[in-house]
């Protein structure tokens, strides 16, 4: 029970800690209103897909590096299968893209299992092959995608019988957000897979002492993490509206989010509320910091020490525990 | 060990051993095929000047996969030393314009320092695993340099003729950097070998619980190291800006991987505790020699990272069978 309080406090505080940044930027910036707000939520979308990869894989005992790499990949697969094609084609696109994530992540679990070899060796060598593989699709920025995948996440969500004021704080880009994560998630959460995903992470020796599936397990929580990733390369291409072979900040950023959000990095605890909530903590900051006029340079040397800060705490807590 | 000596032994196994034994053989064997396939392919590429250049790519490339080699062997890793070696180089080569070249020297190693020691400390007290350590201070060293970059644009920025010489000279055949290499090489080699604190590094790697057991200070280990390793990339930045004579901001970056994959191949487990640096300068001259290879096959860049990932994976899980062989 006190174990429950103590992860329910952390979100609480993460929560808090929103709020507060919210009022602060509020204070920095007077104007600030709903379409800040959705394109804040349209910044934290691939952030928010990527972290929800990382935490799969975290909450399962192991951890992902290739996470950026597969969504560059996804990202520019799917910008350079819709670039020139009609908007149906899209239709097809997406659940292309999707599966495909869904198999290289499963790829990534099979070499992880059958090897033997660790899984942070294997998904570096992954990483390696990935962005390799982005650049052979595309060698250059560029690609496009249908109208419609763009309109999916820009705007705002109209609710019959709300006045506008409050209907512009919906964008749609977070409603996306919360309808795919909640779809996969909260179904998993509740099913025995779910249940086996956190035992192994807990400790694998007892899982399979208990009659868990472990090397299955394991292969599904990577293929959920190149899920999610795929997610997050599809919403990096309707964002921008191209695909980019180069990865972006994601890998570090999902870290620090996973970390930050009251993810144990050793695996077994946590959920996928925190992290998210923890990466509109961080963009927030990055806001923030822009509001304030400070050069966008500095602000990227800020956010990587934030997040190397968070990522060192969340190492010194971990090592805590493990002593006492 | 009699049950063996009785029964033959396998082939394969027979074969497996001895690469266990003495892996830089294999490794000789292979660099030889490749060198060949090359002349095949393109008669008389092989001759001195070709050797001479080979070496002086390999150079930079070695060095670094002596950062990866001694950080691996204590089972972590360096990914920031592209960007360390980014950092000095292009702090030199603007620096030097205005500034007496020592002074541009102690300049260009200071975010050197600095960063293997965040690293270190990172690493060694704070216990966050290396290579999101170095990860996170290499885009940190990145968004620094950018900063940087801002202030000297208007002065531009210059070679210094020692560092052009060291580069890409070659006297009696011998490119110069062989002056800076060999004596770099034979030390590493040294302290790894025949020091306390090479040992401390193997001990540390091989079982960290035990070390810190028998009262070995390892976050001390740790935070030596990783300054050690970054200083090496930033003399690496030197010696590459002299060869490269075209100061970027992504000057180094495309070597950090291939400096991973050379150690690898080198022999060094990732996981700690086993490897040296003579492997590793095979394993450099090796990937030099492949990316000639791939590019006079026309291989993209892009499947030559596919080739890259698919080599650590592959001699890492082989590596794991020999071990567990025993």
């Amino acid at each position: 029970m006190s174990h429950l309080l103590r992860r329910q406090g952390w979100v609480a505080g993460l929560f808090a800690l929103l709020v507060a940044l919210f009022i602060i930027t509020k204070l920095i910036q007077p104007g600030y209103g709903s379409g800040d707000f959705g394109s804040l939520a349209r910044a934290v979308l691939p952030y928010a897909f990527a972290v929800a990869a990382q935490t799969v894989v975290v909450i399962a005992g192991g951890i992902d590096l290739s996470v950026a790499a597969m969504m560059a990949l996804t990202s520019v697969t799917a910008a350079s299968m819709m670039n020139g094609a009609s908007e149906e084609y899209a239709l097809f696109v997406v659940p292309f893209v999707l599966a495909m994530g869904f198999v290289l992540g499963a790829v990534n679990g099979i070499l992880i299992v059958v090897t033997r070899v660790p899984d942070i060796v294997v998904t570096l060598a992954t990483l390696f092959v990935l962005q390799g593989a982005a650049l052979l699709v595309l060698d250059a920025p560029g690609g496009a995608v249908a109208e419609w995948l763009k309109g999916l996440i820009s705007g705002t969500v109209p609710i019959p019988g709300l006045p506008d004021t409050i209907d512009a704080w919906l964008p749609k880009a977070l409603l996306v957000l919360v309808i795919c994560l909640c779809v996969i998630w909260i179904p998993l959460r509740r099913s025995k897979l779910g249940l086996s995903i956190y035992a192994i992470g807990s400790s694998e020796l007892a899982a399979f002492r208990s009659g868990v599936p472990v090397a299955r397990t394991r292969i599904i929580a990577y293929a959920l993490s190149g899920l999610f990733a795929a997610f997050g390369g599809l919403a990096l291409t309707m964002s921008t509206g191209i695909g980019a072979p180069i990865p972006g900040p994601y890998l570090l950023a999902s870290v620090a989010a996973v970390v930050l959000g009251g993810v144990a990095l050793g695996g077994g605890k946590g959920g996928l509320l925190g992290p998210i909530v923890a990466v509109f903590v961080l963009r927030l900051v990055r806001t923030d910091l822009t509001l304030l006029a400070i050069d966008p340079n500095v602000t990227a040397i800020i956010e990587g020490a934030i997040m190397v800060a968070v990522v060192m705490f969340g190492a010194f807590i971990t090592m805590r525990g493990r002593q006492s | 060990m009699s049950t063996t000596a009785i029964q033959p032994v396998p082939f394969g196994r027979r074969v497996k051993r001895f690469m266990a034994d003495r892996p830089l053989i294999p490794l000789i064997i292979l660099l030889i095929i490749l060198v060949v396939i090359l002349q095949i392919l393109r008669p008389g590429i092989v001759n001195e000047r070709w050797i001479a250049n080979t070496i002086k790519f390999a150079i930079p490339l070695a060095i670094l996969a002596g950062c990866q080699t001694m950080t691996m062997l204590t089972g972590g890793i360096d990914l920031s030393v592209g960007t360390v070696a980014t950092m000095s180089a292009f702090i030199m080569a603007t620096q030097v314009v205005n500034q007496d070249p020592a002074v541009a020297f102690l300049l260009a190693m200071m975010p050197a320092v600095l960063i293997g020691l965040v690293n270190g400390i990172g690493v060694g007290v704070f216990r966050v695993h290396p290579l999101i350590m170095t990860l996170g201070t290499s885009l940190i060293g990145t968004g620094c340099l950018q900063v940087y970059q801002r202030t000297v644009i208007a002065s531009g920025a210059k070679i210094p003729d020692f560092l052009a010489w060291l580069g890409t000279g070659v006297t009696f055949g011998f490119p110069n950097a062989l002056l800076l290499f060999v004596p770099l090489a034979a030390l590493i080699v040294f302290t790894l070998s025949r020091t306390g604190f090479g040992r401390l590094l193997y001990a540390v790697g091989d079982n960290e619980r035990a070390t810190r057991l028998s009262g070995v200070q390892y976050w001390q280990v740790i935070t030596a190291l990783y300054v050690i390793s970054s200083v090496l990339a930033g003399i690496t930045g030197l010696l590459y800006i002299g060869l490269i004579k075209a100061p970027s901001l992504s000057l180094a970056e495309p070597l950090v991987l291939p400096s991973v994959a050379a150690a690898v191949i080198g022999g060094t487990s990732i996981f700690g505790g086993r490897g040296g640096y003579t492997g590793t300068i095979i394993g450099a001259l090796i990937l030099t020699v492949l990316t000639t290879l791939l590019t006079i096959l026309q291989m993209p860049e892009g499947a030559r990272r596919i080739l890259f990932g698919l080599i650590v994976l592959f001699v890492t899980a082989a590596y794991l069978r020999i071990v567990e062989e025993r």
